[in-house]
């Protein structure tokens, strides 16, 4: 156990009553963060398991329709994104040094490059949808298997991947959206000076969750958009 | 140990607030958990009914009770409601939310507020269901079979689908706060090797709760969005495949049994204990088959697919790791067995219920090896083989470890005695009632009568009257504590600390507990079970 | 068995050591020893059992050559089966004692079983693909079919029955029925309408490959793929040509996925099979003995 604590960890006003001290506190959010992360790759597991075996079973039809992916934009998205990790890191440093004006800068800043994603995300999506590539009666993919321009691609398996696609992105914007609307409430508070070097727990944790929605991006982008690209 | 009477005065977690607001807006785990005792009860009674009235329609070969599209939205309905909002919260919510803080010296569950999230949850999910089954219902079997369920089936697919999407998130949760509290939020001296074997069964509970639930969670929005936009992913005809649905639902679908035996099997290693008055025997093994049990079950799942068309090497490889799995069970059971050796007995109503749950849990477990063995299975799967192997498991085992301990915590949770005689009546009742509704199944399962049948041939009738029989019997069984507990709580002996001379935190404190649980934070410097130093409960039972 | 020593020790240890004035309980830690015991003489006796069931599994999952085969498709709510000889039989099933009948089975629609617990056979049957059983009957005598998968409305109407003749009786029942000859004769038909002789010639000049002993045998894909030329590959190969390409041989192949009905899928996987030239007196393959391929009685406890 920490030693005997300063007054500060036992009268912390953040210091919720069924909690010893401060570090408890701190220790039990964070394991909480880290489980829950562990049921959010369980939970994109099981699509990303679904996709592998199609992907295998189907791979001329789907790298054809993978082709068709806006590669520019999927890497724009990327970096967008592994910059907005390292925004929140700089965010959560600026608490720990008790700098509140960085911290607001860097929140914004995440907030911004997080929408800017999600708007990168629906243009692609709106093109996928003039092209007739969404799933469903109005989908046709023209197309030919990459290096045989004479074969068709399946239209069954085309719309496979797209089903899958749209079901995997869409499931990744959601939680970019929830982690929008985390990151507001906490550049609200972090203005306000909620977060000081003592506690940035929740900084800290909704940082986790920001980091871990990024890498499953990093997952998706080369599974989606990178199958067999020659260039 | 003090048997004061309680006084009007003393604050419990019953009296510390009034009004209805004070309960749906608590975040005390005690309140939390009485709230989960009603709505489970609910569902449990709902359930129940669709059982007894799938019953009374199997009395006659011919369907001559409801017609077949009835029936076949009867055992769905009956399925899920029973699996995912009876079975699976009931320990864990009821008793796991009550006793975890007080077991291990905790003011409360790490995450009070989500536990009280955890409840809403539930509750949108079950009137979501409720919706549902109100408006038309669900056909498709509690297993969702694809294609059927995406494009065959008339009925109300996607709001069950969803219902059970969300009280997955329940789950969940409930188990991400008994993690993190189990491992952050013991009192000093409480060390793993001191935890209740109670907390050890809902560890290795939560940690299936929090890998496999989000897998049938995802799995059921693939279904709901194939069935809404028509896409193929498990659709031959559009290019997927209904076998990888199957994978998928199993993945967690098999853990989830486990989900429902764990906390049975823990609740039996309190109980047998203290009404032996010794020690548990072999405490670190019975920890270990609890985690062994939880990770074995992630590796078995196929073995409900042997006849849907998997390869032979597949159905190989899922049968042995399945006899894996088998081996810490046989463990546990024989732990048990070995606590009561040179014991000093008593009968009382927890106690008669986990003999009952042994006796039953070992007989469904012995089907399961049955089931398990590849040459077996094939005769015997989808038929009431299976059907009465789970129900032994289910009922046998898990409903009757539930009942055990709420028996067995009553006083504590109540402040309470619920009337012995009674008690140990309802007990046999259950008991009887549900050997001569199961049994019998096992001999229809073999005789080749398959399951999920609205009408049969008529050489079947005579043990499905003696099912429908026993049901009726298993019925008045489950009726009795639901009457007496409510009698209790107004006519019911005032219960001391400790009625039973049991080991465990819970017991130090008052019955009911204050709401913060102990009047001093505990530190613990013996170890569990330590039932050489407590006095055995004649001397605390003549009191109040 | 062990069941019974379990209770009968749980119900001794009830009684003995029941509560008693003066009687203190003995408090036992544990003993590893005793616990690895009765951990590894059940994991023993496990392994015993899973092995037992494997083997039964395996010659259950292996249909013996030279079977005689039966085309069965399931739809939602009755069975359509029909024999080589082109016999055609709903709900019903004449086999003769003693002959091996391999039957290949998929579905119209949802998911179904084929189950006669007289002969301990169930195999699930599935939309687009081919699955497989086989059973050798061995006493005259009619016997239950269910429907064991759950598939709908009528689920537990969907049963009928398996007619087992002495062999003399089936070969009347057989000169009875109306002919409309074998099924790999319907198939050759199906195979000329639809055009499939244009390219799969019996020579090497035809556009598609030869079909000609194919069936059973190794299939090069052009992606350096080499897989087995079973039910499912010929009914594939129809349904969606482009998913596995022959090397050498180019895409094709049109696709005729809602042009055949699985009754006439069945047919050209039947005339398929029959291209192949027919095996001498001795048999390619090993006899299976038949003993152990005869449907087991399992004992059950």
């Amino acid at each position: 156990m920490a030693d005997s604590p300063t007054a500060v960890e036992h009268h912390n006003p953040a210091l919720k009553h069924h909690f010893v001290d401060m570090e408890q506190q701190r220790e039990a959010s964070s394991l909480g963060m880290w489980l829950f992360l562990a049921t959010e790759i369980m939970f994109f597991g099981g699509m990303f398991c679904a996709y592998l075996i199609y992907r295998y079973w189907y791979f001329p039809d789907f790298a054809a329709a993978s082709s068709s992916l806006d590669i520019t934009l999927g890497t724009v998205n990327t970096a967008v994104l592994i910059c907005s990790s390292l925004t929140v890191v700089m965010a959560v440093r600026a608490a720990q040094l008790g700098k509140r004006q960085q911290q607001v800068v860097y929140l914004a800043l995440t907030l911004v490059l997080g929408l800017a994603f999600l708007g990168v995300k629906a243009i692609e999506w709106t093109s996928k949808f003039e092209e007739h590539h969404v799933p469903g009666p109005t989908f046709n993919f023209q197309g030919s298997i990459p290096g045989h321009p004479g074969q068709p691609v399946d239209q069954h398996h085309a719309q496979l991947f797209f089903s899958l696609y749209f079901a995997m992105t869409g499931m990744h914007a959601l939680h970019m959206i929830i982690g929008v609307g985390i990151f507001a409430y906490l550049l609200y508070h972090a203005w306000k000076g909620a977060y000081t070097p003592e506690y940035h727990t929740p900084l800290e944790n909704s940082g986790l969750y920001w980091h871990f929605v990024d890498i499953v991006w990093i997952y998706l982008f080369p599974l989606l958009y990178l199958i067999d690209r020659k260039k | 140990m003090a048997t004061a009477a309680i006084t009007a005065e003393r604050e419990t977690y019953l009296n510390q607030e009034y009004g209805i607001k004070s309960w749906l807006l608590t975040v005390d785990h005690k309140r939390i958990a009485l709230l989960y005792l009603l709505s489970i009860t609910f569902f449990f009674f709902i359930g129940g009914f669709f059982a007894l009235l799938i019953r009374l329609e199997l009395l006659t070969p011919a369907g001559d009770l409801v017609q077949a599209d009835t029936y076949n939205k009867l055992f769905t309905m009956h399925g899920q409601v029973m699996v995912f909002f009876f079975l699976i919260p009931s320990i864990p919510a009821v008793l796991g939310n009550f006793l975890v803080p007080l077991m291990i010296g905790a003011k409360d569950l790490a995450f009070p507020r989500i536990n009280l999230l955890s409840w809403y949850l539930y509750i949108i999910a079950g009137v979501l269901m409720l919706h549902c089954m109100l408006t038309g219902g669900v056909d498709t079997g509690w297993t969702f079979y694809t294609p059927f369920s995406t494009a065959f089936s008339n009925t109300k697919v996607i709001e069950a689908g969803l219902a059970i999407f969300i009280s997955g998130f329940s789950s969940i949760l409930t188990g991400l706060n008994f993690v993190v509290t189990i491992h952050r939020m013991r009192a000093p001296g409480m060390t793993w090797n001191r935890l209740p074997l109670f907390i050890w069964a809902h560890y290795a509970t939560s940690i299936i709760q929090l890998l496999g639930t989000p897998v049938i969670a995802v799995t059921l929005v693939l279904v709901v969005l194939e069935r809404a936009l028509h896409l193929g992913i498990f659709d031959p005809t559009r290019g997927g495949d209904p076998l990888l649905f199957q994978h998928l639902f199993w993945f967690y679908s098999h853990p989830a049994v486990y989900i429902m035996i764990l906390p049975s099997m823990g609740v039996v290693t309190e109980i047998v204990p203290c009404f032996s008055r010794k020690r548990i025997f072999g405490y670190k093994f019975v920890a270990l088959s609890s985690i062994s049990i939880a990770v074995f079950g992630f590796l078995v799942w196929a073995h409900h697919m042997f006849v849907a068309g998997i390869s032979l090497y597949a159905a190989l490889i899922f049968s042995a790791l399945s006899y894996l799995v088998a081996v810490p069970s046989a463990v546990k059971v024989f732990n048990w067995t070995a606590t009561m050796y040179r014991g000093s007995i008593t009968f009382s109503t927890p106690m008669l219920y986990a003999f009952g749950f042994i006796g039953l849990f070992l007989m469904g477990g012995l089907t399961g090896l049955f089931l398990a063995a590849l040459g077996i299975d094939v005769h015997v799967t989808d038929t009431y083989f299976v059907v009465a192997h789970f129900h032994y498991i289910m009922v046998g085992g898990a409903v009757m470890g539930y009942l055990g301990g709420m028996h067995f915590w009553w006083p504590k949770i109540s402040g309470r005695m619920y009337p012995e005689s009674l008690g140990r009546l309802a007990a046999v009742i259950v008991f009887l009632g549900f050997n001569l509704t199961f049994f019998p199944q096992f001999i229809l399962g073999y005789l080749g009568m398959p399951r999920r049948y609205w009408q049969y041939p008529p050489e079947f009738q005579v043990l499905n009257v003696l099912s429908t029989a026993g049901s009726t019997i298993l019925a008045v069984g489950y009726l009795l504590p639901m009457v007496y507990f409510l009698w209790s709580m107004r006519y019911g002996k005032i219960a001391p600390d400790n009625p039973w001379g049991a080991s465990g935190l819970e017991w130090m404190t008052s019955s009911p507990p204050p709401t913060f649980n102990f009047d001093h934070p505990p530190v613990v410097d013996w170890e569990a079970y330590d039932y050489e130093h407590i006095p055995a409960p004649q001397e605390a039972r003549s009191g109040g | 068995m062990a069941s019974v020593a379990i209770f009968a020790a749980i119900v001794l240890f009830a009684v003995r050591y029941r509560r008693r004035r003066g009687v203190v309980a003995e408090q036992i830690e544990g003993s590893t020893a005793l616990e690895i015991t009765w951990s590894v003489i059940p994991l023993g006796i496990f392994v015993v059992i899973f092995l037992w069931g494997a083997v039964i599994y395996f010659k259950e999952r292996t249909p013996p050559r030279g079977a005689t085969e039966v085309y069965v498709v399931a739809k939602q709510w009755m069975w359509k089966l029909q024999h080589e000889e082109g016999q055609r039989e709903i709900n019903e099933l004449h086999v003769p004692v003693g002959r091996d009948v391999k039957m290949i089975l998929t579905s119209q629609d949802v998911i179904h079983s084929f189950y006669v617990p007289a002969f301990r056979i169930k195999q699930d049957v599935l939309p687009g693909r081919y699955t497989t059983a086989w059973f050798r009957p061995t006493k005259a005598g009619i016997y239950h079919l269910f429907c064991a998968e759950y598939c709908g409305s009528q689920h537990s109407g969907m049963i009928g029955q398996v007619v087992v003749l002495e062999p003399a009786q089936y070969e009347a029942w057989l000169g009875g029925g109306a002919a409309s000859g074998s099924m790999a004769s319907n198939g050759e038909n199906i195979f000329q309408q639809l055009g499939c002789s244009t390219c799969h010639r019996s020579d090497t000049q035809g556009r598609g490959p030869n079909l000609v002993g194919l069936f059973g045998k190794p299939v090069q894909l052009e992606d350096g793929r080499v897989l087995t030329a079973d039910e499912n590959y010929i009914r594939e190969s129809i349904l969606t040509p482009g998913a596995k390409i022959v090397s050498g041989f180019k895409p094709i192949m049109p696709v005729f996925q809602g042009l055949v009905s699985e009754e006439q899928l069945n047919a050209l996987v039947a005339y398929v099979k029959s291209l192949n030239p027919i095996p001498s007196g001795a048999a390619s393959a090993p006899a299976v003995v038949p003993s152990g391929a005869k449907p087991q009685e399992t004992k059950v406890q």
